[in-house]
């Protein structure tokens, strides 16, 4: 188990392996999408408070959990790449990065638009969206620290660094805002936290999360392999790999 | 079909929302994999020369 | 004395006296904290109930925004006479030093915020018995914003223009301490218990002391690898 980590963290071998992966799991994203989409915007009977806006959970939520895995994935590749000094942890930090803002910036959007035919207006300061607000700042803060700083080497370190205090200020954060929305908003319920959900709302909302792993997943190979070219241009194997095609 | 497309009356709502997120998403593997192949064209440059 | 506590106290009058030197640059960011709080009613109208209500957050955003302009102080000069690597070869441990660093920035400027807050309180009409939460939870939190604020600054440090990029990667950061001293202030202006916030924000300053010179010690032996 440990030798198939390890050679994971070789550029050459994870290059190898992501060639062979990516077929498979963009077919297996359509296949949940197709499924997700589906469910949620066909089968799914309409709520019977929020009628047919309901289906925006569909993108929203998926798009939430998934801003919050991926800085979590982010966090654990700095612990990696810092206590193991493994360079390809690096790699795939910095490469998931902007992913994971898209997907908050997804979050904003699609709740902003699920609000204001509930609200009345574009934006409300409740927990979830503020929180998702922040996060896309974090976000931000480690693509432009990893930008702003030349050497991709030191680069690479300083966002793992960034990225483990960054998830040790996630929860902290939540909490505050989450108190500080409750202080505010005081008996307003939000619809965005908990809805009562049926079985048959349930199973799209999770066919569309894992269309969204699997999209993150397979972009992530994809950007990685672009990063390791960048990286390792001076390396003997992508010389032969590019020498032989 | 037009119910459908009609969302409840929610209609810019929904698609609005899928659409932003079509959006993002595709533009997000376009750009990867196009910098995928451009440090490709480069190094296939840089070797040849 | 032990050895570490010697090397502290050390670095930190260093600190000080190179602080104190240039007295007119230390008491930037207490004019910048009175300045921004002058702002306001400019900006919003004298109403005073109005300002009264904004008070508490007026003076919390304000005190961190002058904490942010003043971090720059912490290790870029140090960096740009050799002074910084100079502490990183020493036999003590880096976050020792870097508390010591923080500790000085502290005296420097946190401290002079918390001391000219109440001046800021009557400008925007705080309540009285607020006050005392106002300065309790100040002298609480803005340790807590140099702490976080020095992580931000030796992940920078090497960077000719990293003064915005600072603001990005900290500002995220302070939000909590935002949150619970703000709202601490708030509910005493209202009569409310604050026992709750100023719990939090000291449990907040517990955390930052102890992890957060450990973090900023790792960020400088990145950016100065």
């Amino acid at each position: 188990m440990w030798q198939w980590f390890h050679r994971l963290g070789s550029p050459p071998a994870f290059y190898r392996l992501s060639e062979t992966l990516l077929p498979w799991l963009w077919a297996v994203f359509a296949l949940a999408l197709g499924y997700g989409l589906y469910g949620g915007l066909v089968l799914a009977p309409t709520d019977y408070q929020q009628g047919d806006s309901f289906r925006i959970i569909y993108v929203h939520v998926p798009a939430a959990w998934m801003s919050l895995f991926v800085y979590v994935l982010m966090a654990v590749c700095g612990a990696i790449a810092l206590v193991w000094r493994m360079k390809m942890a690096e790699v795939v930090l910095i490469a998931a990065a902007p992913i994971g803002a898209a997907y908050t910036l997804i979050a904003l959007v699609t709740g902003s638009l699920w609000g204001k035919p509930m609200w009345g207006t574009w934006w409300v300061w409740d927990a979830r969206l503020t929180s998702e607000l922040i996060l896309l700042f974090l976000y931000l803060g480690i693509i432009g620290l990893h930008g702003a700083i030349e050497d991709r080497a030191v680069a690479g370190r300083a966002v793992a660094v960034l990225a483990l205090v960054g998830v040790v200020n996630v929860p902290i954060i939540h909490y505050s805002v989450e108190w500080w929305s409750t202080l505010h908003q005081g008996a307003t319920v939000t619809k965005f936290d908990k809805p009562s959900i049926h079985i048959d709302m349930l199973i799209p909302l999770l066919a569309m999360a894992l269309a969204f792993k699997l999209y993150f997943f397979s972009v992530l190979l994809v950007r990685v392999r672009a990063e390791l070219l960048t990286r390792e241009s001076g390396s003997r194997w992508v010389k032969s790999m590019l020498g032989s095609a | 079909m037009t119910e459908f497309l009609a969302m409840g009356g929610y209609a810019a709502y929904v698609w609005g929302a899928y659409g932003f997120t079509t959006l993002v998403l595709v533009w997000t593997a376009v750009a990867a994999s196009s910098r995928h192949r451009a440090e490709l064209r480069r190094l296939n440059r840089s070797l040849r020369a | 004395m032990t050895a570490s506590w010697a090397a502290f106290l050390v670095v930190m009058r260093r600190d000080l006296t190179v602080a104190y030197r240039r007295r007119s640059e230390a008491v930037l960011p207490v004019l910048f904290f009175v300045l921004v709080v002058t702002l306001l009613p400019l900006g919003i109208g004298p109403e005073p109930r109005l300002l009264a209500t904004l008070a508490p957050g007026a003076i919390w955003v304000a005190a961190l925004l002058a904490t942010l302009l003043s971090l720059d102080g912490i290790f870029k000069p140090d960096f740009e006479d050799g002074t910084l690597e100079q502490l990183m070869l020493a036999a003590q441990p880096l976050a020792l030093l870097v508390s010591a660093k923080v500790t000085a920035h502290w005296l420097i400027t946190g401290l002079p915020l918390t001391i000219s807050a109440p001046i800021l309180a009557l400008l925007m009409g705080l309540p009285a018995d607020a006050l005392d939460t106002l300065l309790l939870c100040l002298l609480l939190g803005t340790p807590v914003l140099s702490l976080i604020g020095a992580i931000g600054v030796a992940l920078t440090v090497g960077l000719r223009r990293g003064g915005m990029l600072v603001s990005l990667l900290v500002l995220p950061l302070y939000v909590p301490v935002l949150i619970f001293g703000a709202g601490a202030v708030d509910a005493a202006a209202m009569g409310s218990p604050v026992a709750a916030q100023v719990s939090i924000l000291a449990a907040l300053l517990a955390l930052a002391a102890t992890l957060a010179p450990l973090a900023a010690a790792g960020a400088l032996r990145v950016s100065l690898s």
